[in-house]
């Protein structure tokens, strides 16, 4: 019992991650941009989140652990946003490739992350040395009262508040892709730049306008790992793959930020399954760790095999729009 | 002074693309509660016209009066607050929404989208016209006709009170193009204004109150549609003969070469687009191919390229040493097998014909690719060839790798027919040559012509510009809604001639 509340737990801690890059992700694709740069941003979000809540706690002495949460929010925030800026900026005003871009943006990002880590690893006194605890603490917070349910509090309400703004703020995503004029406009817009233009839709708006909410919300993605899974602390490349993971994701859940809810419980199920299937051998561990990839793949294949429009990428992802292109 | 009787007025707009004058002080008008119909050839300035109403191009000079009032129209938003609304040729649809969310797509309102009240309002304005249309369908589940009532919906819910549609029938089948028609009338008698841009001349008759007739972007005149008949509109469309200074050598010793037998294709959309079509082309002459745009000149010579699926009939083809080889259903890759030079100069130069973003080297591989040694192309001999034709053809380049898509039309066109003369072809077919070319070199492009003619090569010309056909081919065949209606000996045929032939299929409608 006690191995099965933990395996939920631990699925759902490493799925959160994947959750917020992949609801940031789907909201950039649907304005037909292609953001390859997501695992990076999420590795700027995360460490701007850390240093807010590491110089706070450094220069005050009695620090309160909500201040510092909304230090940590504010800099991943900005930094987040600064990632999807400049992705947008480089292919939506200067129409440089997306993939390019989007793959710069991961290596400078991932660079950005492990360079101001070790920064701060040396003026935290050593590599592991970082402790943002009081910050932490308030990340990790569960939900007072309700997690003292037996087992359900335990699966349900034991996790800080970024675990159910994550779900939350995919449902409003979905909400807003599938009933609002704005959502209508978006998908427009990915789907047929031209189309969109004519129909009056200004398309250069609307495409910084997700893209870097989107980068954003999956900025998050990174803060949440630093903060409630690791506890306030950073180890190079310790966010490993999981943006890339939160980009199959996006293919997973055909471009809707609900079916990303389940989509990513099953991914951070996959993630860690090795670890609670017995008798597994080193080697069979790794080739466990490719299902989440494999289960992508399969999705695919089933998705294009039915061809459903619906559940294509938007028509337009990954090209950018020019009026007097014709 | 502007009379606020007419909806729209036009005083002598003008509209160049580079050195391409394509409306030449152009006035006209379109009276409350009509329906006005815009002739013309393709080329003739049309839909540029009626760009400049949508607010797609901005006019160089003239004025332009919306209900007696001078307006500038500036972009698509402005025209639609003039309450214009345009319907394009190619729709504007996104696929994955339905009808309605199309239909809102880009309007203002509240956030929460109420698509129960969306769908009524579209009902009403469905009934009220006799549309039919489900506003909850998807758009990649209907039909170019269900797509087009989509966007003729879209100008209404917006508002429109002068409807322009661009060729609104080209992809309509008959009992389609009915419909539409009723549908018009009725949105006529409920006090619309509707300008309809047509070739089709049994449709003009059949549709409008008033014609209005552009010939080379120049304004020919307007006429009542009761006053007007087939035969003195094509004269107004097609106009007086021209002399033209074009060198026509006779041809020396003709032998066929491309023989083609009961030809039937239908296009993508399942229309019969070439009914059994039976032809000769021989060496050393050009054949002209002459019909009003869409009448199946396209199909013809793809089809014989072997890029168009063929449903019945045959083509052969003899070489130079009078073997007999059959073309029928073999594709541009296994004609390009069996040896045979045949060259293609397709009407979308730069879409099919070269690609834009490669140089003059690259695009003169896309034929010779498969040459050189090994696994290694052989990229010494096209950027050789791509010297000589800039030498030969006067190409102005900056430089033979600037990307062809930075060339002037005329460049581009010498361009990719010197590839396609460079590979010395027994039958050259060309689509509108001199199409959006200026005067000097539309002379070149027919010396080239010419020049092949005499070193023995079967040319097939799609033109436009009968002039233009009668002073360079040798005989003319004439297409009219996918049929052969004539071939003539270009020496002695008359203009006229042409023209009754080229819409043969609508007077023959007419008298049905």
């Amino acid at each position: 019992m006690n191995l099965i509340i933990t395996f939920i737990q631990q699925a759902i801690a490493q799925g959160i991650a994947i959750l917020f890059g992949a609801t940031g992700e789907i909201m950039t694709e649907k304005s037909g941009n292609l953001n390859l740069g997501i695992p990076g941003i999420m590795y700027m979000g995360g460490i701007s989140g850390l240093m807010g809540g590491f110089f706070y706690e450094l220069n005050n002495d009695n620090p309160n652990k909500w201040v510092g949460v909304l230090c940590a929010c504010l800099c991943c925030a900005v930094a987040s946003a600064i990632g999807g800026l400049i992705f947008t900026f480089l292919t939506v005003t200067l129409r440089a490739n997306q993939n390019v871009v989007g793959l710069a943006l991961t290596t400078f990002g991932t660079g950005f992350g492990n360079f101001f880590g070790g920064s701060i690893s040396k003026m935290a006194g050593g590599v592991g040395q970082i402790s943002v605890a009081t910050t932490a603490s308030g990340f990790q917070t569960p939900i007072p009262g309700l997690s003292k349910i037996p087992f359900l509090g335990d699966v349900l309400f034991h996790y800080g508040f970024l675990t159910y703004s994550a779900i939350i703020v995919s449902l409003i995503a979905a909400y807003i892709l599938k009933k609002t004029r704005t959502g209508l406009n978006l998908t427009a817009v990915g789907e047929s730049p031209q189309a969109a233009d004519a129909a009056g839709i200004n398309v250069t708006k609307y495409k910084y306008v997700a893209t870097i909410t989107g980068s954003v919300i999956a900025g998050f993605g990174g803060l949440y790992f630093v903060m409630e899974y690791l506890g306030g602390t950073w180890g190079n490349n310790g966010f490993g793959d999981r943006g890339w993971l939160a980009i199959a994701l996006v293919i997973l859940a055909l471009w809707n930020p609900a079916n990303a809810i389940w989509g990513s419980l099953l991914f951070g199920a996959l993630y860690i399954i090795d670890i609670y299937l017995p008798g597994l051998t080193r080697a069979s561990q790794e080739f466990v760790k490719m299902s989440p990839y494999v289960v992508t793949i399969i999705i695919l294949i089933i998705t294009s095999k039915r061809n459903r429009p619906e559940q294509q990428p938007p028509a337009s992802l990954g090209l950018s729009y020019f009026r007097e292109d014709r | 002074m502007p009379d606020s009787n007419n909806a729209i007025e036009l005083k002598g707009v003008t509209k160049r693309f580079g050195s391409v004058v394509a409306n030449d002080d152009v006035s006209l008008s379109l009276k409350k509660g009509e329906i006005l119909s815009i002739l013309g050839e393709n080329g003739s300035g049309k839909t540029t016209l009626m760009n400049m109403l949508s607010g797609i191009y901005f006019p160089d000079e003239g004025e332009i009066f919306v209900n007696g009032q001078e307006v500038t129209i500036r972009s698509p938003k402005d025209a639609y607050n003039l309450h214009i609304g345009m319907i394009h040729q190619h729709f504007k649809l996104i696929n994955v929404l339905t009808a309605a969310q199309n239909i809102i797509l880009g309007l203002p309102g509240p956030q929460r989208l109420d698509m129960k009240s969306v769908d009524e309002k579209i009902d009403e304005l469905t009934k009220k016209y006799g549309f039919e249309l489900d506003p909850e369908e998807k758009i990649y589940n209907m039909s170019v006709s269900q797509k087009q009532t989509v966007e003729i919906v879209k100008v209404l819910y917006r508002g429109a009170d002068i409807l322009i549609l661009d060729e609104p029938t080209a992809v309509l089948t008959p009992q389609e193009t009915e419909r539409l028609f009723e549908v018009l009338r009725n949105m006529k008698n409920s006090g619309k204004s509707i300008i309809i841009i047509t070739h089709k001349l049994n449709e003009v008759l059949e549709i409008s109150d008033r014609v209005a007739v552009l010939r080379k972007g120049c304004y020919v005149g307007t006429v009542e549609t009761k006053r007007a008949s087939v035969e003195s509109l094509t004269e107004m469309m097609v106009g007086q003969k021209v002399t033209l200074n074009i060198d026509r050598p006779d041809p020396v010793n003709p032998k066929p070469r491309i023989l083609v037998k009961n030809l039937t294709v239908r296009n993508r959309e399942g229309l019969l687009a070439l009914d059994n079509v039976s032809f000769d082309a021989k060496s050393g002459e050009i054949l002209g191919i002459a019909g009003i745009s869409g009448s199946g000149q396209k199909e013809l010579l793809e089809a014989i390229a072997g890029l168009q699926p063929i449903e019945d009939g045959q083509i052969l083809y003899t070489d130079p040493k009078d073997n007999i080889e059959d073309l029928t259903k073999k594709s541009a890759q296994e004609i390009y097998q069996m040896q045979i030079r045949l060259s293609f100069v397709p009407e979308d130069r730069l879409g099919m014909g070269l690609v834009g973003s490669m140089g003059m080297p690259g695009n003169m591989m896309v034929r010779s690719y498969r040459n050189g040694k090994g696994p290694m192309t052989d990229r010494k001999t096209p950027a050789d060839l791509s010297k000589r034709i800039v030498e030969r053809l006067d190409v102005v380049t900056p430089s033979i790798d600037t990307p062809v898509r930075n060339l002037s039309g005329g460049n581009v066109q010498k361009v990719l027919v010197g590839r396609e003369i460079a590979s010395s072809p027994v039958v050259l077919m060309v689509a509108y040559p001199v199409r959006g070319l200026d005067i000097n070199s539309s002379y070149q492009i027919y010396e080239l012509l010419n020049e092949q003619k005499k070193k023995g090569t079967a040319v097939l010309c799609v033109g436009e510009d009968l002039d233009v056909l009668l002073a360079l081919c040798d005989r003319i065949l004439v297409l009219a809604d996918g049929k052969v209606t004539g071939i003539v000996d270009a020496r002695t045929a008359t203009k006229e001639q042409i023209g009754q032939l080229m819409t043969a299929g609508a007077s023959k409608k007419q008298e049905a």
